[in-house]
């Protein structure tokens, strides 16, 4: 067991931070700092396209798809630079970390070749078709179909029906979507995974306002869309299995970023109760240590999670860390506004929009709906982990 | 860095997994409680002696194993699963430590590969006010050559031949060896009865000897590698609270089915869990980094003892709760984790106190309470 890094390691550190450096206090110093999903994305999808021709897009990747092999150690120290420079949330996430993975994992070789490079270089952002009105933790429930035809470059997938909650559809060149592709199949039997162009007419995204204030999702709307027969992922019929396998890629090295954005996040909280004097109520500072004890937690819980990859069988913390941060987060959330006090609840201007830690207390009671809410959390940790009874499934329809 | 357990440490491991599970059954830890001492004479010494467990974190030149936070954390966590009373922690951590980096060199060669061998037994007697916090809040004192104090909720007094204890001197926090028979042990009827609290009365008496070095910074860092060994060994309880509950949920029939099919039921066991993935992240975290980095030893310890006596202390309840009128009698075990939660909760400081010392290491001026 060990957490220091070497001096090579520490050399890398180095690089990473002056080429942060470099591009923030130059060419992206406008998009420093931005923490929401959606502001000034055409200037954050440039940023993409910067980290992707610097090769920093993907480091985990190999090599030949724009990938620099890097370690976890690597990976650990990339993230931390990364936060600690204040660079943009990543536009091109879903891209990096959910379709590129997968399609690496669970794709053909031309699949890699036509995806992987056009993710890494920050040209193509993705997003994910997986939640229908009828569909949400009972996932497999999607009623979304997809069925072959013969078109004029070759036979095609033609897709109906609705997907809802898209983040980031809007802006997103390329969606992975689960949908039914054997008529009359019920459940996890009969889905395929297509992975379909958002650029045609068969599609029809409209943002949905969220409780922020901001439209970051989606209604996706596929009214004859259509995709080449060789966008499948898996076999046709095998989708359920390469959509969880997707979701696995949720707590990838992507968190340990996610993890360096919190710990900036508590570091304004303290900035914040020094500046008001909340740092002096003893209630409040037994929180922010608490909040302090959370973030060491989470990080110790990732690199066992990260280190014990290999392992094949899932470790405890694969099985809680979700549930565990998002928890943690919207807690962190209730401190930022009991710290801001009063002030917390005016906004800067005219708009309904807000500073990053208002906007974090309210983005952060989703946190606990998705990518499984922590309801369906718990069942699955009762159920995989310690092997207690599965949930009876009900005959209702609706 | 690689956040994984070594082969070696692996080999610790199943070590200390194989020997508590079979010297440490319910029988055992009862038959235990029952005798004289509290604990069980030959299982101790098959610990100190055969394994080595009494000096893990003793440095090899005075006959200890010379191992880790890490490696000695997994030993406690194994042997925290069976809650077996042993003078371990006061012997092996809190007076060994004491004396390792207080003594002089011949008090070390004197006393350590007794300690370490489990020949000898030694216990930390710090202070009257509450219990082993640290050195801010020793009122013993040393005048005219002689110890004058009241030293409450002191670790394993029974079987010690040496105590070590703090007392002031002017404004200086000094250790001495006192000589065991001219000090009253009392031996109080505890609620926690794995873990019994003594008070130690000293009228005057004269040390054997004074150790020369920094009594305070000895005694923090004995206390604070305590609180991660402590740590380690409640998470070993809130492990087994959990397991055994599970069992339980899965063979309780009520309404025809399975006890542990009821959200109710088996959204606290995964909650149970949750805590139980914490406990073992922040303690292995914690020893890990104080190996490596030792001057982060005291936010650590207090990261660790914060999150062990959460997770302890809503897995125990959890036990007591899931296992409905069982749960509550004297036969089952489940009060004897109940309880070794609640006296874990408070040994060597509360969660509160802790959690304020992290908030000073945050940058939030204050003041500590220790
Ligand atoms: C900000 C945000 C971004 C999102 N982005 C995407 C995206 O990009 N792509 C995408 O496909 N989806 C996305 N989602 C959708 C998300 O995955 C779903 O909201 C989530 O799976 C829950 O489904 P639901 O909303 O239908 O709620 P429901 O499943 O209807 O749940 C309602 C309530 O019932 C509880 N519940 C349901 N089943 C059980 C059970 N068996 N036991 C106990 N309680 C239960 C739930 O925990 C919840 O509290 C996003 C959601 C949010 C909030």
């Amino acid at each position: 067991m060990k957490l220091g890094f070497t001096p090579e390691q520490e050399a890398f550190r180095g690089e990473v931070a002056a080429w942060l450096e470099e591009q923030l206090s130059g060419p992206f110093a406008h998009i420093r700092g931005i923490t929401s999903q959606t502001a000034m994305a055409e200037e954050r999808h440039a940023w993409e396209r910067a980290l992707g021709a610097a090769g920093w897009s993907a480091i985990g990747w190999p090599a030949r798809y724009g990938g620099r092999d890097a370690d976890l150690a690597q990976q650990v120290i990339f993230a931390e630079e990364y936060a600690r420079a204040r660079a943009p949330g990543r536009l091109g996430h879903m891209g990096v970390e959910l379709a590129g993975p997968t399609i690496l994992h669970f794709g053909d070789d031309a699949q890699r070749q036509r995806f992987l490079p056009k993710i890494s270089a920050g040209e193509e952002m993705w997003c994910q078709g997986y939640s229908e009105p009828g569909a949400g933790s009972d996932l497999a429930n999607v009623r979304t179909k997809a069925r072959l035809e013969s078109g004029p470059d070759g036979r095609r997938w033609v897709i109906e029906g609705q997907k809802i909650w898209t983040s980031l559809a809007q802006f997103a060149q390329w969606c992975f979507v689960i949908c039914r592709t054997e008529e009359g199949s019920r459940g996890r039997e009969g889905l395929s995974y297509l992975l379909v162009p958002m650029d045609q007419p068969g599609i029809d995204v409209r943002p949905i306002r969220q409780m922020t204030g901001e439209a970051d999702f989606n209604e996706t709307f596929f009214d004859g869309a259509v995709t080449a027969e060789e966008n499948v992922v898996g076999a046709p019929g095998d989708g359920w299995r390469v959509a969880m396998g997707t979701l696995a890629f949720e707590r990838g090295v992507s968190t340990l970023a996610q993890q360096m954005q919190f710990r900036n996040e508590l570091a304004q909280i303290v900035d914040a109760a020094k500046a008001n004097g909340a740092a002096q109520d003893p209630l409040i500072r037994q929180r922010l240590a608490k909040a302090w004890r959370g973030l060491q937690i989470m990080r110790a819980s990732a690199l066992r999670m990260l280190s014990g990859a290999d392992s094949g069988a899932l470790s405890g913390p694969a099985f809680t860390y979700k549930i565990y941060w998002a928890t943690w987060h919207r807690e962190l959330g209730d401190l930022a506004m009991d710290v801001l006090g009063q002030s917390g609840e005016i906004a800067e201007g005219d708009d309904y929009a807000f500073d990053d830690l208002q906007r974090m207390y309210l983005f952060s009671r989703a946190d606990t709906i998705y990518a499984g809410t922590n309801q369906i959390q718990r069942n699955l940790i009762a159920e995989r982990a310690l092997g207690l009874p599965k949930e009876p499934r009900g005959t209702g329809q609706q | 860095m690689q956040f994984e357990f070594t082969e070696e440490q692996r080999l610790i491991q199943n070590m200390a997994s194989e020997f508590f599970r079979d010297r440490g059954s319910s029988e055992a830890l009862r038959a235990a409680l029952e005798s004289e001492r509290g604990y069980d004479a030959d299982i101790w010494r098959q610990m100190a002696q055969e394994l080595g467990f009494a000096g893990l974190t003793v440095s090899d030149a005075y006959g200890g194993q010379g191992l880790g936070l890490v490696e000695a954390a997994i030993v406690y966590e194994q042997m925290g699963r069976t809650l077996l009373p042993s003078p371990m922690l006061g012997t092996g951590v809190l007076a060994a430590t004491a004396i390792e980096h207080a003594g002089s060199e011949t008090q070390k060669r004197e006393w350590l590969p007794q300690l370490a061998g489990g020949n000898r037994c030694a216990a930390l007697a710090v202070c009257g006010r509450g219990g082993a916090h640290g050195s801010a809040r020793v009122d013993a004192v040393l005048e005219d050559g002689r110890v004058h104090g009241t030293y409450r909720f002191v670790l394993d007094a029974q079987a010690a031949d040496l105590i070590i204890a703090a007392a002031r001197r002017q404004d200086e926090v000094m250790l001495v060896a006192l000589p065991r028979d001219g000090v009253e042990v009392e031996r109080h009827v505890s609620l926690d009865l794995t873990r019994p609290h003594h008070t130690v009365r000293v009228r005057g008496v004269e040390p054997r000897w004074e150790l020369p070095g920094s009594g305070a910074a000895a005694l923090d860092v004995a206390i604070q590698r305590a609180c991660i060994l402590l740590a380690a060994e409640q998470t070993g309880a809130a492990a087994e609270a959990l397991d055994r509950t599970v069992a339980y949920a899965r063979e309780r029939v009520q309404f025809g089915r399975a006890i542990g099919s009821f959200q109710a039921v088996k959204h606290r066991l995964a909650d149970m869990m949750i805590q139980v993935e914490a406990a073992i992240s922040a303690v292995y975290f914690a020893a890990c980094s104080a190996d490596e980095a030792p001057a982060t030893l005291p936010q650590m310890a207090s990261l660790a003892k914060v999150q062990a006596t959460e997770t302890l202390t809503f897995c125990a309840a959890n036990m007591v709760q899931l296992h409905g009128g069982i749960g509550f009698t004297w036969e089952h075990d489940a009060h004897y984790f109940f309880k070794r939660a609640r006296a874990s909760a408070t040994l060597f400081g509360s969660v509160a106190e802790h959690q304020e010392r992290l908030a000073v290491h945050m940058g939030l001026e204050g003041e500590a309470v220790s």
